[in-house]
């Protein structure tokens, strides 16, 4: 059993080591220059690498403000991908930093597995896709399909309660990765294809002949996705949930990345607490004042992001719906800075 | 009548006529080999149906079907074959995942490295076989780890609580100083103990030390290279990474555990068989997911692997349960005279060992060593499933590629997949058989 | 000697240091302690992490409700079953393909085995290429060419394949008339345990007969009518109380009968075609390892090639092919995990895939898999070791 010792000494001594310090992630971070941060494996719209290595996505841009907030760099983050199931493990273990990975908020994650849920950055809610010929109009059609989804998610939990409740038969096939539930289904292995409805516009970009499918209108759930930070570190935890609010806030105070030198400026004091003209509401949190000033130059407000990265003009081309302000509409809603 | 008129004596031969057309040449061939009774007739009629069925189908779909050239799917769409645009406009990331371009050259030095010197240890006429091992088990890795990676690591110590000396370089160094002193002068007391000279045993003890310091020297110095982290790496790369690796440090492990599990000493010849067995008997999947999911809990707090390395550590103490049982048979072949001549001789266990009974049976085992590379290898594949990207988890991925997504694309991915490994696999396998066959007349008498 | 002459010191004084048994007894005492602290390590690594986190441990949680659906049970289950329940039926999804896999892998690698040495060139050379492109390359590959690749060239349920009616091969799987069993089923079962009895006592008898008068007698023949014809008569005459449940198309998919889904006959194809390309060469190694003078010994004692290698070469073959074909029969066992890849409901799958994803207590779920392949693989080595035993009897 000595055997295990070698590679532990040698992975120590080699430096492949990544040292987290429960207690003041922050310190840790700055010290080492960059944020690491856990994201899908690849997911359009939401942290998905080029053939570059360079990623993309409403997930990766909160990373990417994070290290703005900190660093006055959106650029000093590193990507590491997960899978579903490592992605709690790499967070908990220090692997990570923090891990805005669609996960979806729910109270046991929030409770029993010692993280605490950021905010939330994208609502969300399962839904169905189905193929056009099927001639099917309603997820309530789909009595006795195939249905094909992720295992260690939450879908697969939240379609075995929805077909139970309708007293509908199904057969489920649950795979271990997103990429084999795309070309299972496009093999023609199931009718339908379950998970969030944002994943549902991004995977249908894989397939063969996206125009063949549909998403049903049916949402069977509610899947808030947020950033996840570890329990236990209230300083970074704020900082994580406030770079998310700023930048609603931005949003609904007008502020944008063209426009933010400007509103520097304006008489607005709402603005100026923001941009840390008045206040020391960055101090609060450990970092510079002028942190959301940096967030929203380097990165954007929120509608900014959502456009950019999977909005209307995107190839995932999903409205803002819930995820609208709620001044327009919506859900997305921010405590003040004050 | 007399007997004289009807006698007759051939006073000469007769020529020698040809062999029947029936038994000679391609017929002859044919007639023996192919339809020599019913049962043989109907057979190698069944034998060519069934090439009939496999062969020209896949000849059709790789070769005069396919589509050579083309920018995306509509140009595959056309032909009804193998799409092998897609694969050209995917090869770079087959072979280095999703490595920087502008430091794949890196790579490429690492391959070159690795063959210059692994062909001529593989050529057994070659002289300059220790200069050559020196090469690959001491230089190589290190240069590899160093141009992969990119160097320049942060050494932080590893001994002395933080709160004592701040983690620097230098702190890992009075933390090197003390373990290398510690276990010399451990040594040393033990050997004056056991009335030999110590001044061997030591001078060995600093050798290693001071080896193991000019790697972490050379890891430590900054060579201007940019750092890539493992999760960048890929295809190939992954492939060969795991399965070197893997194969290089199950080799000392398995030498270990065979000679603990031929051990008289009843506590490590438990121990050793409790390890081999366990190993053997779990899938190596379910390792995997251990080294993924669980690993890092056994860590202590602060302390995590990188993921790739995680994956090395299931894969090493996988292979070395299976490198043990290939070993521990190499020792078994070793007649009892020679341990015995040796022990008349007055070596000692680990002299006996290392210089008469390991270099015999390891030289016995060379095929069998070459086997259960190939073994891991293939099995290399199945880190995809914990979410690395070797060259099958690679390819896999690039069939969701919208721009390239047609109905054959994953056909051609994995006729790709299939030939590359092929040629590996069956390449190292006449290897082995060639070196069994070399190694046979060794003791043929 | 050298030393003695040089030092002249006649016997030395010997230290205890030197003694084997104490040098011995203090490496172990040292390994096992070295053993200790590192589990000892290890487990509180793990308890501080788990408290920390704040994961639960313990087994409780195999009772806690599963809640998801499994596409393939042999036992009753559903989504309000427990994980227990989903951890049995994972277990019994590993042991159906493996044991199905072995006996299709054995009946194949035995015929390629064979095949390889034969007199007939076309069928050697095309023994010899399957075994070597299906050996060298991965199995998971194989799973995946099997599985995607075959999934896509066969049509969906609306155009399935049809075999007389009654069968339909489509993208959701290969459905099967189910048999109903009536009243007065059971008495079928029985004619047929009957049957099987019944052969084993004709085959000894005949043997017996054969021993003392060296008359033989068609045993095969008759033991295919015992256990076949037995059950079949019993059939007609309890009013055939067997009825069949056929698959009918409903909706999206075929409803009724009996449905194999494509996870399981791309993992088992794979996984027998792969490990039947190494039973075909543990069976060559096993037949050339019998000396060619058996072979003419026996040819000389009159027997025909049939006989010769049923009678002759099989029986000594078979001690050599024994100790490598169980390392190949675990391979596979061990191998069926592979399933996870394709969404298989194996142990994997299910327990170390699903349940450990819900509960997110991976230490137990691993430590229950692992423990479970290491007793699957220790029972299948102990069943062999009896059955090489037994074999090994032969040998006067």
């Amino acid at each position: 059993m000595k055997k295990y010792m070698l590679p532990v000494v040698v992975g120590a001594a080699m430096g492949l080591t990544a040292t987290a310090a429960s207690s003041a992630t922050l310190d840790d971070v700055k010290s080492k220059g960059f944020i690491q941060c856990g994201v899908s494996q690849g997911l359009p719209g939401f942290s998905n690498p080029d053939d570059k290595g360079n990623w993309t996505g409403l997930d990766v841009d909160f990373c990417r403000s994070m290290a703005a907030a900190i660093f006055g760099d959106a650029t000093k983050v590193k990507y590491t991908p997960l899978s579903a199931k490592e992605r709690f493990t790499a967070l908990q273990s220090g692997e990570v930093d923090v891990l805005p990975r669609n996960t979806t908020w729910t109270m046991s994650r929030d409770t029993a597995l010692g993280l605490n849920f950021a905010g939330v950055n994208y609502y969300d809610g399962q839904g169905f896709m189905v193929r056009k010929e099927l001639g099917v109009s309603s997820a309530l059609e789909l009595s006795g399909a195939s249905v094909c989804t992720n295992t260690g998610t939450t879908t697969e939990l939240n379609v075995a309660d929805y077909f139970r409740a309708n007293n509908m038969p199904y057969e489920i096939v649950a795979f271990e990765k997103a990429d084999e539930v795309v070309q299972a289904y496009d093999a023609g292995r199931c009718d339908v294809y379950t998970t969030d409805a944002s994943g549902l516009y991004a995977q249908r970009l894989k397939l063969t002949n996206p125009d063949d499918h549909m998403v049903l209108p049916e949402i069977i759930s509610k899947e808030p996705l947020g950033p996840v930070v570890r329990q236990g570190d209230d300083q970074w935890f704020n900082i994580a949930k406030w770079v998310g609010f700023a930048q609603i806030n931005a949003e609904e105070l007008g502020v944008t990345s063209a426009n933010v030198d400007e509103m520097k400026g304006s008489d607005n004091p709402a603005i100026k607490r923001l941009l840390g003209v008045e206040g020391a509401f960055g101090e609060a949190i450990g970092l510079g004042n002028d942190w959301a000033y940096n967030v929203i130059k380097s990165v954007g407000n929120y509608g900014e992001m959502f456009e950019a990265n999977v909005g209307p003009d995107t190839p995932l081309g999903i409205s803002r719906g819930l995820n609208a302000l709620w001044s327009s509409g919506g859900i997305m809603y921010a405590p003040p800075i004050r | 009548m007399t007997d004289r008129d009807i006698h007759f004596v051939r006073t000469e031969f007769v020529d020698e006529a040809d062999a029947p057309v029936t038994s000679i040449g391609f017929i002859g061939w044919m007639r023996e080999n192919l339809f020599s009774s019913v049962w043989n007739t109907i057979l190698t009629l069944f034998g060519v149906y069934l090439i009939y069925l496999i062969v020209p189908p896949v000849i059709e779909f790789a070769i005069i079907n396919a589509t050579w050239t083309g920018t995306g799917r509509e140009d595959c769409l056309a032909d009804h074959g193998a799409c092998w645009a897609y694969v050209k406009a995917y090869f770079g990331q087959f072979i280095y995942g999703r490595y920087p371009d502008a430091e794949r050259w890196r790579v490429d030095l690492v391959f070159l490295l690795g063959i210059v010197g692994l062909v001529p240890m593989l050529i057994p006429s070659i002289p300059f076989k220790r200069e050559n091992v020196i090469f690959l088990l001491g230089l190589f890795p290190v240069a590899a780890f160093i141009l992969l990676t990119g160097g320049n690591i942060d050494l932080n110590g590893f001994l002395l609580p933080d709160w004592w000396i701040a983690p620097s370089t230098w702190k890992f160094w009075i933390d090197f100083a003390i373990v290398g002193i510690v276990i010399a002068a451990l040594t040393a007391v033990i050997s004056i103990k056991a009335q030999s000279d110590p001044k061997a045993p030591v001078i060995i003890i600093g050798l290693i030390f001071a080896v193991m310091a000019v790697v972490a020297i050379l890891a430590d110095i900054d060579f201007g290279l940019e750092t890539v982290e493992t999760d960048r790496w890929g295809g190939l790369l992954v492939t060969l990474v795991v399965a070197i690796t893997g194969i290089v440090a199950s080799l000392p492990l398995g030498i270990v555990l065979a000679l603990g599990r031929r051990s008289k000493m009843p506590v490590v010849r438990l121990l050793s068989i409790i390890f081999i067995e366990f190993w053997r008997g779990v899938p190596l999947i379910t390792v995997l997911f251990m080294s993924s999911v669980v690993l890092p809990l056994f860590l202590p707090e602060g302390v995590s692997f990188d993921k790739l390395l995680r994956a090395l550590i299931g894969v090493a103490l996988f292979s070395a349960a299976y490198m043990a049982e290939v070993v521990r048979g190499g020792l078994q072949a070793i007649p009892k005279g020679q341990h015995e001549g040796a022990q008349a001789l007055g070596l000692t266990y680990w002299q006996n060992m290392a210089l008469i009974v390991l270099p015999q049976a390891l030289k016995l085992v060379i095929p069998g060593i070459v086997n259960s590379f190939i073994a891991l290898f293939k099995d290399t594949t199945l880190v995809l499933i914990i979410g690395l990207f070797d060259l099958l988890g690679q390819i896999q991925s690039s069939f969701t590629d919208p721009s390239w997504s047609t109905p054959f694309t994953s056909h051609t991915g994995y006729l790709f997949a299939a030939v590359i490994f092929w040629v590996f696999c069956f390449g190292m396998s006449r290897y082995s058989l060639f070196m069994e066959r070399r190694l046979h007349t060794g003791h043929k008498r | 000697m050298a030393a003695i002459d040089a030092g002249g010191r006649g016997a030395p004084a010997r230290s205890w240091i030197n003694d084997p048994k104490i040098r011995g007894a203090i490496y172990q005492v040292l390994l096992v302690v070295s053993i200790v602290l590192l589990g000892w390590e290890i487990v509180t690594n793990a308890i501080i992490n788990l408290e920390r986190q704040n994961i639960a441990s313990g087994f409780g949680f195999l009772k806690n409700t599963a809640g998801f659906g499994i596409t393939q049970s042999l036992i009753e289950y559903s989504e309000e079953a427990s994980y227990g329940r989903a951890f049995w039926v994972g277990l019994l999804n590993t042991i159906l393909v493996a044991v199905l896999g072995i006996i299709v892998a054995t009946i194949l690698g035995f015929i390629v085995g064979i095949a390889r040495l034969s007199s007939n060139w076309v069928i050697s050379r095309i023994a010899y290429v399957y075994i070597e492109i299906i050996r060298n390359i991965p199995l998971l590959l194989q799973i995946f060419f099997w599985y995607f690749a075959v999934l896509r060239a066969v049509p969906n349920p609306r155009n399935s394949v049809e075999f007389a009616g009654s069968v339909f091969l489509n993208n959701r799987g290969l459905f099967m008339p189910r048999p109903i069993y009536e009243t007065g089923a059971s008495a079928i079962a029985i004619a047929f345990l009957i049957g099987i009895v019944g052969s084993f006592i004709v085959r000894r008898w005949a043997h017996k007969r054969q021993m003392e008068t060296g008359q033989q007698f068609p045993v095969f023949w008759t033991s295919v009518g015992l256990i076949l014809g037995l059950p079949i008569l019993t059939f007609f005459a309890m009013g055939m109380p067997i009825g069949l449940d056929f698959p009918e198309l409903k909706g999206f998919n075929f409803r009724g009968g009996m449905a194999v889904i494509p996870e399981f006959v791309g993992l088992l194809l794979a996984l027998a075609i792969y490990t039947a390309a190494y039973i075909a060469e543990v069976v060559r190694a096993g037949i050339l390892a019998v000396s060619h003078g058996q072979t003419e010994a026996s040819y000389s004692l009159g027997l025909r090639p049939g006989p010769t290698l049923r009678l002759v070469i099989i029986p000594q073959a078979m001690r050599v092919i024994i100790p490598p074909l169980t390392n190949q029969y675990l391979n596979l066992t061990k191998n069926s995990s592979l399933a996870v890849a394709i969404a298989y409901p194996d142990l994997v799958s299910v327990f170390a895939g699903t349940v450990l994803n819900q509960t997110g207590q991976a230490v137990e779920v691993l430590a229950i898999t692992m423990l479970v392949y290491l007793a699957l693989s220790l029972l299948t080595s102990m069943f062999m070791n009896w059955y090489n035993a037994r074999m090994a009897l032969v040998e006067r």
